[in-house]
């Protein structure tokens, strides 16, 4: 196996969540879902760990984090911007918003600012259609964004 | 309720939460408390009213009075007004657009009065954190009949005389299903919720499980009943917390209340229910697929059959149904089969939630009859186009279903009329679009969507999509040749005939409803490389109305390829063949001179 650059700490932690879960196989996904909540992504020496732990192969781990587009394998921004880019925003201008928030921070979709402040990641849908466009930064909604708004916007957290 | 004189009803939906709802509810308490009046007056939060483009939405009981736009600072204006001295709050209720009437009551609403609310007939009504509220609207009543009452068989009879069929989007018959699973042997079965709601422009299930968790509860423990299963499985979207949340609270009631688990209502009948999240997956929503996500492994689909009702998740017979098709049987079981099939179309019973968005005057969630017209739902409920705009077409279906223009707007909506018009039910998205949308751009934004989730597994799915996507691309920017057009439609069909699994077999039909209703449309595109709608930025091009500029040359200095020629003080003009279309002088210009075309 290879050499841990984690600290041993978040090693016990991440064998303490398996451990939850009895070390089932069954429930990598749930295992995933709980480390990423705890760490906020899941890099290869996190997956290590995890295979390692439920008794299944690295590729496997790898296989379903590269899969599923909610797991992430870079860290995200302090304040991750995340724009819906569903149906209902599209049509009501999402596209433009998010060329705007792209320019503002000079960063491209999955990348973060180099002084780790902001990251833009763009959502499928999160159903609140009523606010279209609506961008999230971290919990925070802001509804019937317009490009125009955006520089306000990312104010708000400098 | 009973203690109570009047209630304060805040929509807790995710919608209205991103409003400010929470702080509503928070000053509407603080308030009431002030006043000394919170023996009298309850405030709670319900789940979601369905009116989200008027959120945040409070309604006060006993009178049905329906306040829009609410703000935390109005709470004292309701409560001092209308609570103590009676009075309501005028501006705050629904404004008619037409009339500029102010409607008090919901009941008197376009939005509402061609509505008939079977799967959500308790959200808006009931806080969904509190099981005696759900019970008191005859909740976990049709468990208890069925379980006293009925034995499995004759249960799921009624489902089939009813003549539902499933709401996630393929329409099977929900009876015929449940037979299906009750015949296979075995000892063990699953009933599973699948609530991996992907289709984006749609929140029905989120809304559900938001505003009426346990009605999901007591449908699954029905369906386990009628197949002879003791476990259910809830594939929820982790992008959906608050539905997960209330989920969970209802779960640990009903479990409090004996409704769940061991022995329930001492009928000997043993049920429990356990949640596994999605990952973000859109194939995920596939049957197959979602099970094999639930098993833990990468969403993948398999080839049909085995149907998962004989051997699905861990290879035990399985029954997967939809949030929306299980909101709608504690209904059935109360009311009986026969009621159900007065609602509705022959072939297509009961009520259709679709959540309608777009550019639509009145975004929302609505649950109609089955056959229905689009015209009504997009005119009368929907309140017509934003802006008065012009319509050009509404999308059904999601990124599976298709574009549906003018001359469908008088077509019944059911199962069958939607696929002979080239969409699709699917979920219940239904997405208004105006004069100012691409219908290239629309099939390419799908696209985009369906070569992200494609999973992979499948060469006519994984590659052929992608080359739809390049060819719609190749249109957008005016490379596109008739030629384009030909292969476009033959791959589309080719796509069609040999995927694997649903999403394949569905992901080019946003293409060939495109091709088939705006034809004219496209061949602009191709042959005079002109976009109508305007959405197509390599087809726009930059002019300068000699009218309005001034002649300050500041577009000419920040023009990053010198394609502006102009003197001070003389009309500029743009050279076509140099502009590189980067926008720079639109944003330089002061005097708004520069237009595209």
């Amino acid at each position: 196996m290879a050499k841990l650059k984690l600290s041993n700490d978040k090693v016990q932690q991440i064998k303490a969540i398996c451990k939850s879960f009895n070390n089932e196989k069954g429930e990598v996904i749930n295992v995933l879902h709980k480390v990423q909540g705890t760490l906020g992504y899941l890099p290869a020496e996190v997956q290590e760990v995890i295979a390692h732990e439920l008794n299944i192969s690295l590729a496997q781990v790898y296989g379903i984090v590269t899969f599923y587009s909610f797991f992430t394998m870079t860290p995200k921004g302090e304040h991750p911007i995340s724009i819906c880019t569903g149906t209902a925003c599209y049509v009501r201008g999402a596209e433009k918003v998010l060329d705007e928030f792209k320019k503002q921070l000079n960063i491209k979709v999955g990348e973060t600012t180099p002084d780790g402040k902001f990251s833009i990641n763009c959502l499928r849908c999160v159903g609140v259609c009523g606010l279209a466009p609506v961008v999230y930064v971290g919990e925070k909604a802001y509804g019937k964004l317009s490009p125009e708004q955006v520089k306000d916007v990312i104010a708000e957290y400098n | 309720m009973a203690n109570y004189k009047m209630h304060l009803l805040v929509c807790g939906g995710t919608g209205c939460k991103a409003s400010q709802a929470d702080e509503i509810l928070t000053n509407l308490r603080q308030i009431v408390e002030d006043k000394g009046l919170e023996n009298e007056v309850q405030v709670i939060f319900t789940g979601c009213f369905g009116f989200c483009e008027k959120g945040p939405i409070v309604k006060v009981l006993p009178d049905n009075t329906f306040y829009t736009q609410v703000t935390p600072e109005d709470a004292r204006e309701i409560v001092e007004e209308h609570i103590i001295k009676g009075r309501k709050v005028h501006r705050l209720l629904y404004e008619d657009p037409t009339t500029k009437e102010h409607i008090s009551d919901s009941k008197h609403m376009g939005f509402y009065m061609k509505q008939i609310r079977v799967a959500l007939r308790n959200c808006g009504f009931i806080d969904p954190e509190n099981i005696d509220e759900y019970i008191a609207r005859d909740g976990y009543g049709a468990l208890g009949k069925c379980l006293t009452e009925l034995d499995p068989l004759k249960t799921i009879d009624i489902i089939k005389q009813s003549g539902l069929r499933g709401r996630g989007g393929g329409g099977f018959p929900t009876g015929l299903k449940w037979e299906i699973t009750h015949k296979v042997p075995g000892e063990q079965k699953y009933v599973v919720c699948n609530a991996d709601e992907g289709d984006p422009g749609a929140f029905m299930d989120r809304s559900i499980l938001e505003g009426d968790p346990h009605t999901i509860i007591e449908a699954m423990a029905i369906c386990g009943y009628a197949i002879g299963a003791n476990k259910g499985l809830v594939y929820i979207r982790a992008e959906y917390p608050l539905a997960i949340e209330r989920l969970k609270i209802a779960l640990d009631q009903a479990r409090d209340y004996g409704l769940l688990g061991k022995d329930i209502l001492g009928t000997g009948f043993d049920f429990e229910i356990e949640i596994r999240y999605g990952a973000g997956a859109f194939v995920c929503g596939e049957e197959t697929a979602l099970i094999h996500s639930m098993e833990g492994m990468r969403g993948e689909p398999t080839f049909k059959p085995p149907f998962p009702s004989v051997s699905g998740y861990l290879g035990k017979p399985t029954c997967v149904n939809n949030v929306e098709t299980f909101a709608n049987i504690p209904v059935i079981i109360n009311q009986g089969a026969e009621w159900f099939t007065t609602i509705g179309t022959e072939k297509s019973r009961g009520t259709k939630v679709f959540a309608l968005a777009g550019q639509i005057n009145n975004v929302g969630l609505i649950e109609v009859p089955m056959g229905i017209t689009l015209r009504e739902v997009i005119y009368e409920i929907g309140g017509g186009i934003k802006d008065g705009k012009k319509f050009k077409a509404v999308q059904t279906g999601g990124p599976s279903g298709g574009c549906l223009t003018e001359k469908h707007l008088d077509t019944p909506i059911d199962f069958d009329n939607l696929l002979a018009a080239g969409s699709m039910m699917g979920s219940g998205g239904m997405i208004v679009m105006d004069e100012d949308s691409c219908m290239i751009a629309v099939s390419k934004f799908y696209l985009e969507f369906t070569v992200e989730e494609s999973c992979g597994k499948c060469s006519p799915c994984r590659i052929g999509n992608k080359r739809l996507y390049e060819m719609l691309d190749e249109i957008s920017q005016g490379k596109g040749t008739m030629e384009t057009l030909d292969k476009l439609r033959n791959l589309s069909k080719v796509i069609k005939d040999t995927s694997l699994c649903g999403l394949g077999q569905t992901s080019p039909n946003p293409v060939l409803s495109t091709i088939e209703n705006f034809w004219d449309e496209y061949v602009e595109h191709v042959m005079e490389k002109k976009c109508c709608a305007g959405q197509c930025k390599d087809l726009m091009q930059y002019f300068i109305i000699e009218e309005k500029c001034v002649g300050c040359t500041a577009c000419v200095r920040v023009c990053p390829v010198n394609a502006i020629a102009g003197e001070k003080k003389i009309p500029h003009t743009i050279k076509q063949d140099l502009c590189i279309k980067c926008g720079a002088c639109v944003e330089k210009c002061k005097f708004n001179a520069i237009i595209t075309k």
